[in-house]
């Protein structure tokens, strides 16, 4: 299984970086402040932080759903739409069409017929694994393997940069971590990047090899954390005193981001 | 479950009574309205015989269900003039209705603009309107169909027009990440989650184009100018011929349960796998 390509030490190309990057709402509301971020070819960073600090709002800036009031967006080379995925919180499948579909539809909307697309979408749930499901309908199928269409239909088109907001956040403990270390194999065979936004400690320790804690009100980048264990991380490092040692590492920075936190009040983490 | 299980499961006193309890709601639900639909007719005869009601004023059922029978070439023929008027119109405000709710939600401002005329059609009593149509239009299945239209087509604007506008924010965001054209929109996302929204406006379309159709025929009848159901029963109204009035009225009826019957089967058929509406409720 190949490595994977570098550590936070960073050696591998820029991809993307937010340069003083800010975002207001019309309703007076600041969502990000003075965001700085690089984010390098191969990446799998974790955006760590207390809800209202602008996650998610910086993840949907880097998809392009939206557009920062101040900062820019630097892409290294040029980036189109087509090579970005993007993975909500809910599955976010058409209910009507069946698993195969639903795969297909990123395709189908480049005009690429069933017949031509089919290879693609059969490899892709094999990779998920999902074979054999094809004529299901979202309906039918548990909520972790709904989560599994949604990854599948993200990754179809073979996106650079794989943005996911919180996708695991509703699933039960068991399937989270299936599906976190199923992720990791996927990313390890493709080098994708992913920028993965996540309000668990754990899983942000587990899967990334950076963490960036943001802090809210104004959102802002608080820390950044590098995780330097090697993949592939497995059962193994999720029960290794190195895991606990990073995740208690996480953890402190992450109360300190929240203490450093204006606002009304916050509930306790 | 498998056949194995089956002969040793025990139920506990709790568990048995509620099957008991589903196997006489599942009879009820059939049985119930039967008898009371029995019983009812069964009463009307007793009311005709006891207080020995001539036939000019209530006729018996037995006396009606002869008239049926009887009258059948007569009735039928007229049945079928309201059933083509019927369709005609449902057929037409399907297409007037989604038509209309696809071109509003091209834009919010059309919407905007021209949704109170849709309303003003809508609330404006059809009795009321027709003596104008009677005058701009000449031909009768135009001037019929035209009366049926405007009081069908306004759920299924209505309904289409929500469902095309509750599209999971979610999923539009998906589409447009993907580059997806505004008519791939309307095709692959806005049109099929509008349709339990489509169908169910569908549904009350289907009553009240009938509805639409016996009331322009009531009114057009009235000049003698028509020879659908309607026409029949203003007809046997004049000549005190209760029973085939009654007979009229029953075949009205009939058709429209038929109608609410099987746009509501064509309806499950579609949603059956995927909507909530349709799905057999689980425990």
């Amino acid at each position: 299984m190949a490595q994977a390509p570098m550590t936070a030490s960073g050696e591998s190309p820029m991809l993307l970086a937010l340069r003083h990057v800010g975002k207001v709402f019309s309703n007076g509301v600041t969502a990000l402040s003075d965001v700085d971020l690089t984010i390098r070819e191969g990446d799998f960073l974790s955006l760590l932080g207390p809800s209202g600090c602008g996650k998610s709002t910086a993840l949907r800036l880097i998809a392009g759903l939206s557009t920062p009031t101040s900062g820019v967006l630097d892409w290294r080379g040029s980036i189109d739409r087509a090579n970005i995925g993007f993975v909500f919180q809910e599955p976010t499948l058409l209910p009507w069409a069946n698993v195969f579909d639903n795969v297909w539809l990123p395709l189908r909307l480049k005009g690429i017929s069933r017949a031509k697309a089919a290879p693609a979408v059969t490899e892709m749930l094999a990779r998920v694994h999902l074979t054999g499901f094809e004529n299901a309908v979202p309906r039918e199928l548990s909520g972790g393997m709904k989560m599994r269409v949604s990854i599948a239909r993200a990754m179809v088109t073979k996106p650079r940069i794989l943005l996911m907001d919180e996708p695991f956040a509703a699933l039960d403990e068991i399937t989270r971590f299936k599906l976190n270390n199923d992720l990791l194999e996927l990313w390890q065979d493709e080098r994708f990047t992913v920028v993965f936004v996540t309000h668990s400690v754990f899983e942000s320790v587990f899967l990334s090899n950076r963490v960036v804690v943001m802090a809210a009100r104004p959102g802002r980048v608080h820390a950044e954390l590098a995780i330097d264990a090697p993949y592939p991380r497995d059962e193994v490092f999720r029960t290794s005193p190195d895991y606990a040692a990073l995740c208690r590492q996480a953890s402190d920075i992450l109360v300190n981001a929240i203490n450093t936190s204006a606002g009304p009040h916050h509930d306790g983490h | 479950m498998t056949a194995i299980e089956q002969p040793v499961l025990t139920l506990d006193p709790e568990e048995a009574g509620r099957v008991r309890q589903e196997r006489l709601e599942r009879i009820g639900r059939w049985v119930l309205p039967l008898a009371i639909m029995i019983l009812a007719i069964w009463f009307w005869d007793r009311i005709c015989v006891w207080n020995e009601i001539p036939k000019y004023i209530l006729p018996r059922p037995g006396v009606v269900l002869q008239t049926l029978y009887d009258d059948a070439g007569l009735l039928f023929s007229s049945l079928l003039v309201t059933l083509r008027i019927t369709f005609l119109s449902l057929l037409l405000a399907v297409i007037g209705g989604v038509g209309l709710a696809v071109l509003f939600a091209q834009s919010k401002w059309v919407e905007m603009s021209f949704f109170p005329f849709a309303i003003v059609l809508q609330v404006t009593p059809i009795v009321a309107i027709f003596p104008l149509i009677n005058i701009y239009v000449n031909n009768q299945t135009v001037k019929l169909l035209l009366c049926a239209w405007i009081v069908a087509f306004f759920p299924i604007l209505s309904n289409t027009t929500l469902g095309l506008n509750s599209v999971d924010r979610n999923l539009r965001d998906m589409f447009k990440l993907n580059g997806a054209t505004r008519w791939q929109q309307l095709r692959y996302l806005r049109l099929p989650a509008a349709m339990p929204y489509f169908l169910g406006g569908w549904k009350i379309a289907g009553g009240l184009s009938l509805i639409g159709a016996v009331v322009a025929e009531f009114v057009a009848g009235a000049q003698g100018q028509s020879s659908g159901l309607a026409s029949r029963i203003i007809e046997a109204g004049y000549r005190l011929n209760a029973p085939r009035l009654f007979a009229a009225l029953i075949l009205i009826s009939l058709t429209g349960i038929v109608i609410f019957l099987v746009l509501s089967l064509v309806s499950h058929l579609i949603l059956r796998r995927w909507h909530e509406s349709a799905l057999k409720q689980e425990r």
